[in-house]
């Protein structure tokens, strides 16, 4: 009954993890990372459901705080480096580096 | 024989409860001139005379002390302090033997003292030097008073340290540096048998003592005396620059040509013939194998010592080659036993006196002809200085054996009494007697007779009074003194409660065979030396010279030996140990790090700075990883 969730969770995931790698504009890579967490924010909710406790519910949560504020730090790293470089690409940030 | 008699403590104050001030009175000079430096320049020259003489005074008392006391009583050790506990006590020993040696020292030392204010007037270091001096004097009594070998020793290395300084006074002259490291090395040489001696000596008995020692060295085995006995002469070898430690000697000369008497005539050299005659008790009984090593090193050098003054044109270094065969005889003399000591010491004062005249004249010569030392340039300068050569040739007489002279008795002495205990080693000291004949003229001939050789700026003139004093006061002392000492065995009395003294007393013969074939030796060398230097001209250049003149000129080739032996595989070795360390440990470290550093290097690379291959990075970690986990759940 809740494989079905489980398969979803799992191509949501794949989906996003390959946007990670393969995408290059930030704001894309960025909402695959959103797309990551929602992933295991659905799977939480499934094992949660299959046990019948509300555990998983609560890391839910405690996810989209996390993925809420990253998103608020995320988002303003990102708006910066366009304002100064003119470019949301994230290999044009390269800088940091040996 | 007869053996010396016991030591007693001394109780009664007089002079020799206070000997300690002998050696006082220049430590302090030496002391006072050194820390307060240049603010007693002015007068600091006559403080160091000052001090010497003092001391001569308190010795003189001393022997007058002695004289007083019957034979028995004659070895007074003074109790000091205790030094190290258990161990040694710092005293001192009273006895014939080191108030003879304290007499010279400070007598002939005084004279080289008085001597240096006039030698020395125009060198601006003249205060330095004369606390030097001091010192030298202060440290050879320490050496000769001490009564157990500790204290002997710090006056040991206080005569080294001395003689560094001194050998090296003119530091600014590379070869003066060089020759007074060379003699500081070669001494350590000889030091390191004298320490090791006292240790075997510690050990066996427990006690530094002489008083101790002479009692329990005969219940030692035979072995362990004789040990005792050649690592004691190997120390002697090394201060009395004798075969095979006999190379800084001839270098020593760079010191100012006071120091050269001070080392050749009172003090430095005479330290080991006073040690082997001090530890008379390890080279017993006479015969004995420690004591035939003695009487063929001294035989050795006597003739080494000869050979290498004929070819010299350095009147210092034709002189120090002399030194070197007149110590030979008397360490020939103290191979001997109880029959030689009284020659060799006797031959020790006695060559203390013509040798200091000597040199100090040899000083007096360079003084006047603008430090000129080779004899090549010399002359005819009997007529320009008068008294230097009056003096000269009173002391050339005395080492050269003429009869009636200083050292024709105790040279004699020596000579008849080897002759007596050993034909091979006596005649040897014959021929030796010979060659000196030869060569003591032969720097007589170049030096006051002759043509005129001088450079064109020379100007011979007498010294001043202050120097020639000294000469004139040394000179009666070559004359009359070997003498009184021999004839009537006065010395050897006087030494017996030292040092003992054969049963039977030896009667000076005027006309034995081994004398008289000395005198024509003598003759021989002498009228040889005429018709080379005297009659011919002398060659300003020096000659080439055969093969046997060459060998002679470089000193035996004992430096070429010391560097071939002993030089150039140590510095194999410390090249060896050089490129063990740069390539072998260097290596090793180096080679750690390198190699980190080079890995890392290479492993930084991988921070590409691409987020997105970080994201790959961490995705294959995390797929591995649970991967991994599953594969462990499995299990």
């Amino acid at each position: 009954m809740t494989a079905h969730y489980l398969v979803l969770s799992g191509l949501l995931f794949a989906i996003g993890a390959m946007g990670v790698l393969i995408r290059r504009n930030a704001i894309v890579v960025f909402m695959c990372v959103e797309l990551m967490l929602n992933a295991c924010n659905l799977a939480f909710v499934t094992f949660a459901r299959q046990n019948g406790n509300l555990e998983g519910q609560i890391i839910a949560f405690f996810v989209m705080v996390v993925a809420a504020a990253e998103v608020v730090v995320g988002l303003a790293i990102i708006v910066t480096i366009f304002r100064t470089r003119r470019s949301a690409s994230v290999d044009d940030a390269n800088l940091l580096k040996y | 024989m007869e053996s010396p008699v016991e030591i007693v403590q001394h109780t009664a104050g007089g002079v020799i409860g206070v000997s300690w001030l002998m050696i006082a009175f220049p430590l302090l000079g030496a002391a006072i001139l050194l820390i307060l430096g240049r603010k007693t320049d002015r007068w600091g020259h006559l403080l160091g005379v000052a001090m010497s003489l003092a001391s001569f005074v308190v010795a003189v008392l001393a022997f007058v002390e002695l004289l007083g006391l019957s034979a028995e009583q004659r070895r007074q050790a003074v109790h000091l302090y205790e030094f190290i506990p258990g161990m040694a006590d710092m005293g001192l020993l009273i006895d014939p033997l080191s108030i003879s040696f304290a007499l010279l020292i400070t007598g002939v030392g005084s004279l080289i003292h008085i001597y240096s204010i006039g030698y020395m007037s125009h060198d601006p270091d003249r205060r330095r030097f004369f606390s030097y001096l001091n010192l030298f004097v202060a440290a050879m009594l320490l050496l000769v008073l001490a009564d157990n070998y500790v204290g002997l020793f710090i006056g040991w290395e206080g005569v080294g340290l001395a003689s560094y300084l001194l050998i090296g006074f003119w530091q600014f002259k590379p070869s003066a540096a060089v020759a007074a490291k060379k003699a500081f090395v070669v001494n350590r040489v000889g030091d390191f048998g004298l320490l090791v001696g006292m240790f075997i000596m510690w050990s066996a008995t427990g006690t530094f003592a002489f008083a101790e020692l002479s009692e329990k060295a005969g219940s030692l085995s035979q072995p362990m005396v004789t040990a005792i006995g050649l690592l004691l002469l190997l120390g002697a070898c090394g201060k009395s620059a004798q075969l095979p430690l006999q190379s800084w000697l001839l270098d020593a000369m760079e010191g100012p040509t006071p120091v050269s008497a001070l080392i050749h005539a009172a003090t430095m050299v005479t330290a080991g013939v006073y040690l082997v005659v001090r530890s008379g008790a390890f080279f017993f009984p006479e015969g004995s194998a420690q004591a035939l090593a003695v009487a063929i090193v001294g035989a050795a050098t006597l003739l080494a010592g000869a050979i290498i003054g004929c070819a010299k044109d350095d009147i210092k270094k034709g002189l120090a080659g002399s030194t070197m065969s007149q110590i030979g005889y008397m360490m020939l003399g103290a191979g001997l036993g109880p029959a030689g000591y009284a020659f060799a010491i006797g031959h020790l004062i006695t060559h203390g006196f013509f040798k200091a005249d000597m040199f100090l004249g040899a000083g007096s010569v360079m003084h006047g002809m603008n430090d000129e030392v080779d004899m090549r340039k010399y002359g005819a300068l009997r007529k320009y200085m008068p008294i230097t050569f009056v003096t000269f040739i009173i002391g050339y007489l005395a080492i050269i054996g003429f009869p009636l002279l200083s050292g024709y008795f105790t040279k004699d002495g020596i000579i008849e009494t080897a002759v007596e205990h050993n034909q091979v080693l006596g005649w040897l000291a014959v021929i030796g007697a010979g060659i000196t004949g030869f060569y003591m003229s032969r720097m007589i001939f170049m030096t006051f007779f002759g043509e005129k050789r001088w450079a064109e700026d020379a100007h011979p003139h007498e010294s001043p009074t202050v120097m020639t004093v000294p000469l004139i006061v040394l000179s009666i002392g070559s004359i009359f003194l070997g003498g009184y000492l021999i004839l009537s065995n006065r010395l050897m009395l006087w030494l017996a409660p030292a040092v003992g003294r054969p049963e039977e007393l030896p009667t000076f013969h005027f006309a034995s065979t081994p004398g008289l074939a000395t005198l024509a030796l003598v003759a021989v060398g002498a009228v040889y030396a005429w018709m080379k230097y005297g009659r011919a001209e002398v060659p300003a250049v020096q000659p080439r010279g055969s093969f046997l003149t060459t060998f002679a000129r470089r000193d035996l080739y004992g430096d070429a030996l010391n560097e071939s032996l002993f030089m150039r595989p140590g510095q194999w070795l410390t090249r060896i140990a050089v490129f063990f360390d740069n390539r072998g440990i260097d290596g090793v470290v180096n080679g750690l790090a390198a190699g980190i550093g080079g890995t890392s290097g290479r492993l930084r690379r991988i921070q590409t700075g691409f987020a997105r291959t970080y994201a790959l990075s961490i995705l294959i970690g995390a797929a591995l990883l649970t991967g991994a986990l599953l594969l462990v759940g499995n299990i």
